[in-house]
């Protein structure tokens, strides 16, 4: 959209077609067509006052507060609803008495029914309502009869409270849940002036995503159990920031008084996150303050004693250079690419071993070799904003709903707008159904296999010019699926995308904390990589490691066998591990292990000397989005005394003479003077699928709430996980009552049994929820073979 | 003296009349049957020559609405009829479809095959589930007979027809609303455009029309357009079931062409109660502006009641002699639509919660003038912002009641309207007013 007057000529401003000239306010502008009322307004940087209106959600021109006049028209019309017609002529408030006389009036009637308790209303100060109140409404009520009045609140969910009297009946909430979100279970109910926001009695607003509704109230009629009568707005220092859980990337806005984080919201990135993100993001960060470790701690007979940090570090250095060259480095997936940029670097250098990993989760060669050949390194291509025009998306191990809520919304808007989904997996899940999805039917293992034999019918519209496929972590531990996704993106020519869980996973990628690779993809073994590295480093490139270092099992196994001398953890939660028994031995057997961390964990239960670093609030960094899209942020809290894992492991290396960048913009600079890898890559693994089995075989992933460490201290947020259940189908469910036993390689669960639509002989269990920790109460992983038995009366 | 015409009403002193064998005893389904055989456009084309207007309240003509529906488009058409009828006062589509209900079924299925729906819907006002039972039955016979179904009469036309029961609210008679409940969601008015026509009932092309409008097809198509184009006036063309109430003696159905007064139906309705003079009155139903006896002269057509400052909505007179206050009238039908207010949008849903409390002060005595110039605000803060015609509705009555009668409203400041009128003797009983 262009005001006329603005566009000169040799604009290179792609310039949109089909554009109308209309007039608003006597301005002449022109719009593509289609354009509403109230959007073009905005360009003018008119104002028109609205409240039910909303970018992203279908117009409703319910709440008549944005009626405007346009010529020719008999009636003032909603702006949010009147699609703009060549020469149509339109005067608002600012210059039509029938407009503002008709917002005037509507604004009467909206503060009639709304009570006065601006004072104590959590929206007080940043209030829509409030705001337009003063700018359109009478400054006296003519009202003196009796306003409604209500129970307050009330529970939309355990963290949704609504006070019905409040509510002007926008139904943005309403909208949201049924349009954006997918999940219809918050309704409009009654009628009149009794009509009110309500669910069923059995059907709570149980969204991954209700926290929105919360952030796009016009007033205070629905406010989060966690932030509610917490802080007034004009008490907050606002930070535009990046949500550290997931690899959506989204932008967030942290609110904070006096060095706490109060609250959390959604920050509108079209490209990204649109005006949204999930609960998880929203409400999970109390356990950014709870628990913390304060202080370095080092280990002396058995027992851990405060050091100050100099002690520490002198320490981590020694301990780790009598080891050099026998080090390992594992580093957590939620590093941001800084800190694991550091880490890869301190490996490479003070610690002279290419030993590295970031995945703290079931891993396989194959995918090492996958993520150097297709992922590390590589420029932004799939983006959200292609998954909307294009012909098929196809999801391979991946439950976005669960793994990747914010793309699972923009796939719900894609496929609202008519995109095919096609999931590959056992279980046709509610988030599939969101989407329109449909289910190409494989066993946990099974993947690869149905890959390589697509449907013609998908298999063409992957042939389509804008096709995309998205592999998900799990696909690591499916032999075949990787090496088939990647030959399939080669044949076809869609796009391929793989979508990792966490935040840092694919920044620690990139930034080289994986065996084999240095910073930006560039292979170990290349001469020229480790030319460009060992420039930026200001090192020989005979000094780089030699050899490919271990990774994933291997590197587990390593320690294990008593073949490392030291490690160095970074975020590492041992229970995530495919093997958790295995992991902790692997850490026991080491001889010198350092923590750098921000609670106690296994590690530094294990750990020689325990550095307390930096939460994501206390230090900036970037975080990779699952495009590949660089998330930068800024430090939240300005006055934290933390250290971020960068400048430690540079005081580190320091103590080894090993001078590393320690401040996050000489990390970004020295990271941007290697720019990018464009010379050879490995080639994509070609692991054939496994061939199937008759047994029982368990499906899992993890679902966005669950037993996840990141969302300890949020007890509404936890009361809105889904149940811990087994899902089966009816034919599996017959054979086992109403509750089942599933028995893996180390141990079993007994869980009621759901009925879903699952492929025969699987159950699904989710991977890490409260009762049902598959790694270390199954010693299972997805495909493994388990066994069923009756559970009894559930 | 403008002579009845009973056209729809003609046979209903014949007590079989409602079934299929009484109503075929008439001549019914001799129209259909003609109609089978010509050209769905042509019949179309003959509608829009007749001139036939909408019979529940707008006045919208029927043949052009017809020929809004796109055709050869894929997708299904569909033709639901609204029989919801709920306005205060009128009373004329559930006496039609109780009495003669095969005249609405045989409308139904030439308007199907003329729209070329296979589908088509009578979504009927719960409360009344006499009339749901006749017109049930009369599908069940009509199916029966082979006039619904596959095939009818061998032209190779399918038809289906299903009544649907309403929950009980005013809203679900506004179209796009009834098309909500009847899709099974909470009646609220849809945003327009799209409009039914092109995106209606599951989206798809739909023609919903009141039940008289489909009433007068079978006896257009029948008897030709010439023959109804002879009632009437050039604007308002045929005739219209005139159901009148209030302070008559004979309360009742009068089918009658356009143009005729409201003193001769008041004649036909055998004068008012205990001769008493007419004070005001309403041509059709609450939501249009009352009337005076100045006003008696006036032409019942669409064109002169817009003339006159009114409309003829739904062709269903409320006559009000001088035992009644207007100022408890409009209070009333303030309440009805506070009630019946769907909530979508703000001016509607407050407005008449703002104005009903209002009204009811006045109605105990305690109303101000100021207050009297907040509700000619408040009237026109709704009309013609509100998301549909319920709002405009609410908006009516109060303006035209302060037109004619301001002097009620400036006493109902110091006076309680029941000190005013004796309630007791406003009951619509012959020597009410004389006790």
């Amino acid at each position: 959209m262009t005001v006329t007057s603005n566009s000169g000529p040799g604009s290179d401003v792609a310039m949109p077609t089909d554009l109308i000239a209309v007039i608003i306010d006597g301005v002449e502008m022109s719009v593509p067509k289609g354009t509403l009322v109230i959007r073009a307004a905005e360009q003018l940087g008119i104002e028109i006052p609205r409240f039910c209106d909303h970018p992203l959600l279908d117009p409703v021109a319910a709440c008549r507060a944005c009626l405007i006049e346009v010529e020719g028209m008999p009636k003032p019309q909603p702006a949010c609803a009147q699609v703009l017609t060549d020469g149509m002529n339109v005067r608002t408030q600012y210059a039509s008495e029938v407009a503002r006389a008709a917002q005037e009036g509507v604004m009467e009637f909206l503060l009639l029914n709304h009570p006065l308790d601006c004072p104590v209303c959590d929206k007080g100060g940043e209030c829509p309502l409030q705001n337009q109140a003063m700018t359109v409404g009478r400054a006296e009520s003519r009202f003196d009869g009796e306003k409604r009045e209500f129970e307050k609140p009330v529970n939309v969910s355990a963290q949704v409270l609504l006070d019905r009297e409040r509510c002007v009946s926008c139904a943005r909430c309403t909208r949201f849940a049924e349009q954006i979100a997918g999940d219809p279970s918050l309704e409009l109910l009654q009628r009149g002036a009794k009509q009110i926001v309500g669910t069923a009695d059995d059907t709570p607003f149980e969204s991954y995503f209700s926290g929105n509704v919360v952030q796009i109230c016009p007033v205070g009629a629905l406010t989060s159990a966690s932030y509610r009568f917490r802080s007034r707005p004009f008490d907050l220092v606002s930070v535009p920031t990046t949500c550290e859980h997931c690899a959506s990337g989204c932008s967030l806005r942290t609110d904070y008084r006096r060095g706490v984080v109060t609250r959390r919201l959604a920050w509108d990135d079209p490209q990204v996150n649109e005006d949204w993100n999930c609960d998880k993001g929203r409400f999970a960060f109390a356990y950014q303050v709870h628990g913390r470790l304060e202080s370095p701690m080092i280990r002396e007979n058995g027992e851990l004693r405060v050091a100050s940090w100099p002690e520490a570090i002198d320490a981590a250095a020694r301990g780790l250079a009598a080891a050099r060259g026998r080090v390992g480095v594992l580093v957590g997936g939620r590093s941001t690419v800084e800190d694991a940029y550091a880490y890869a670097r301190i490996a490479r250098t003070a610690l002279a071993t290419d030993d590295i990993d970031f995945r703290v989760r079931q891993t396989s060669v194959e995918e090492d070799a996958f993520l150097a050949a297709v992922v590390a390194g590589t420029p932004v291509s799939v983006t959200y904003e292609a998954l909307e025009s294009a012909p098929v998306v196809l999801l391979v191990c991946l439950e976005p709903e669960d793994e990747s809520p914010i793309l699972q919304l923009r796939l719900r808007k894609a496929a609202r707008n008519g995109t095919p989904v096609v999931s590959i997996g056992a279980v046709r899940s509610p988030g599939l159904g969101k989407v329109r999805g449909r289910l190409l039917p494989a066993r946990p293992g099974g993947e690869g296999a149905v890959l390589a034999a697509l449907p013609d019918d998908v298999r063409a519209l992957l042939a389509q010019p804008g096709a995309v496929v998205l592999v998900g972590e799990r696909a690591a531990g499916s032999a075949g699926a990787l090496s088939a996704a990647a030959a399939l993106a080669r044949s076809t020519g869609a796009g391929l995308a793989w979508v990792p869980r966490r935040a840092g996973e694919r920044g620690a990628l990139d930034a080289g904390a994986l065996a084999g690779l240095l910073p930006g993809g560039r292979p170990l073994s290349d001469a020229s990589a480790r030319a460009d590295v060992a420039r930026a480093w200001g090192i020989a490139p005979t000094d780089l490691p030699a050899q490919r270092g271990r990774s994933g099992d291997s590197l587990l196994a390593a320690a294990r066998d008593g073949q490392l001398g030291a490690l160095l953890v970074g975020g590492v939660e041992l229970s995530d591990y495919a093997d958790p028994r295995g992991a902790q031995e692997a850490i026991d057997a080491v001889g010198f292990v350092v923590s750098l961390e921000n609670h106690h964990s296994a590690v530094t239960e294990r750990a020689d000397v325990i550095l307390p670093v930096a939460a994501v609030t206390e230090k900036a960094g970037t975080f990779l989005d699952w495009e590949g899209r660089p998330r930068p942020f800024e430090q939240v809290l300005r006055d934290a005394l933390t250290m971020s894992d960068a400048r430690v492991l540079a005081m580190i290396a320091d103590a080894m003479d090993v001078r590393m960048p320690a401040d996050v913009r000489a990390i970004r600079a020295e990271m941007g003077s290697l720019g990018p890898w464009t010379g050879a890559r490995g080639e994509a693994p070609s692991v054939a699928p496994a061939a199937s089995t008759d047994a029982t075989v368990l499906a899992s992933w993890r679902q966005l709430l669950d037993s996840g460490l990141m969302q300890d201290g949020e007890p509404h947020l936890a009361a809105t996980a889904r149940p811990t259940v087994a899902l089966v189908s009816a034919a599996t469910a017959a054979g086992v009552g109403e509750s089942v036993t599933v028995t893996g390689p180390g141990g079993s669960i007994t869980l009621p049994v759901e009925v879903g639509d699952v492929v025969d002989g699987v159950v699904w269990v989710p991977m890490n929820s409260p009762g049902c920790h598959i790694h270390a109460d199954l010693g299972a992983v997805p495909g493994s073979g388990v066994r069923l038995s009756p559970g009894g009366t559930a | 003296m403008t002579p009845l015409t009973p056209v729809i009403t003609e046979h209903w002193d014949d007590p079989e009349l409602f079934t299929l064998a009484g109503y075929r005893r008439h001549g019914g389904y001799t129209a259909l049957a003609s109609a089978l055989k010509q050209d769905p456009d042509a019949l179309i084309g003959m509608v829009k020559d007749s001139g036939l207007r909408g019979r529940g309240g707008a006045g919208f003509p029927t043949g052009l609405k017809w020929s809004f529906v796109p055709q050869n488009d894929g997708k299904p058409h569909y033709l639901v009829v609204n029989a919801d009828e709920s306005e205060p006062g009128a009373c004329k589509d559930i006496p039609i479809m109780i009495a003669n209900p095969h005249s609405l079924i045989e409308g139904v299925i030439i308007t199907s095959y003329a729209i070329r729906a296979n589908h088509a819907f009578i979504y009927i006002r719960g409360e009344v589930p006499e009339a749901i039972r006749r017109v049930a039955l009369a599908i069940r016979e009509a199916r029966e007979a082979g006039l619904i179904g596959r095939d009818i009469a061998g032209s190779g036309f399918d038809l289906d027809v299903v009544v649907h029961a309403g929950a009980g609210a005013y809203i679900c008679g506004e179209e796009t609303a009834l098309l909500d409940s009847l899709e099974g969601f909470r009646g609220q008015p849809r945003l327009k455009p799209p409009f039914p026509a092109v995106a209606g009932l599951y989206a798809s092309p739909t023609v919903i029309n009141n039940v008289e409008t489909i009433c007068n097809i079978p006896y257009i198509v029948g008897r030709g357009v010439e023959w109804f184009r002879q009632f009437g006036t050039e604007k308002s063309p045929g005739f219209k079931v005139f159901a009148v109430s209030g302070h008559v003696n004979r309360p009742g159905i009068y089918e009658a062409p356009l143009g005729i007064t409201m003193r001769e139906l008041l004649d036909y309705a055998g004068g008012m109660l205990d001769g008493r003079d007419v004070k005001f009155w309403l041509p059709g139903g609450s939501s249009v502006p009352l009337l005076t006896a100045d006003h008696l002269d006036v032409p019942m057509t669409y064109e002169a009641m817009a003339e006159a400052g009114t409309m003829l909505g739904t062709g269903t007179p409320m006559v009000f002699n001088d035992t009644v206050s207007v100022v408890k009238a409009v209070t009333r039908w303030l309440e009805f639509y506070k009630h019946e207010s769907c909530g979508k949008c703000t001016p509607c849903r407050e407005g008449t919660y703002f104005i009903t409390g209002t009204l009811e002060r006045f109605e105990h005595g305690h109303g101000s003038e100021r207050e009297m110039e907040t509700l000619v605000d408040l009237c026109d803060q709704i009309a013609g912002r509100s998301f549909c015609a319920l709002g405009d509705a609410a908006a009516t009555p109060y303006p035209s009641a302060l037109k004619y009668f301001r002097d009620e409203f400036v006493a109902a400041t110091t006076t309680p309207v029941d000190e005013q009128f004796d309630p007791a003797s406003a009951y619509v009983f012959s020597g009410a007013a004389a006790r």
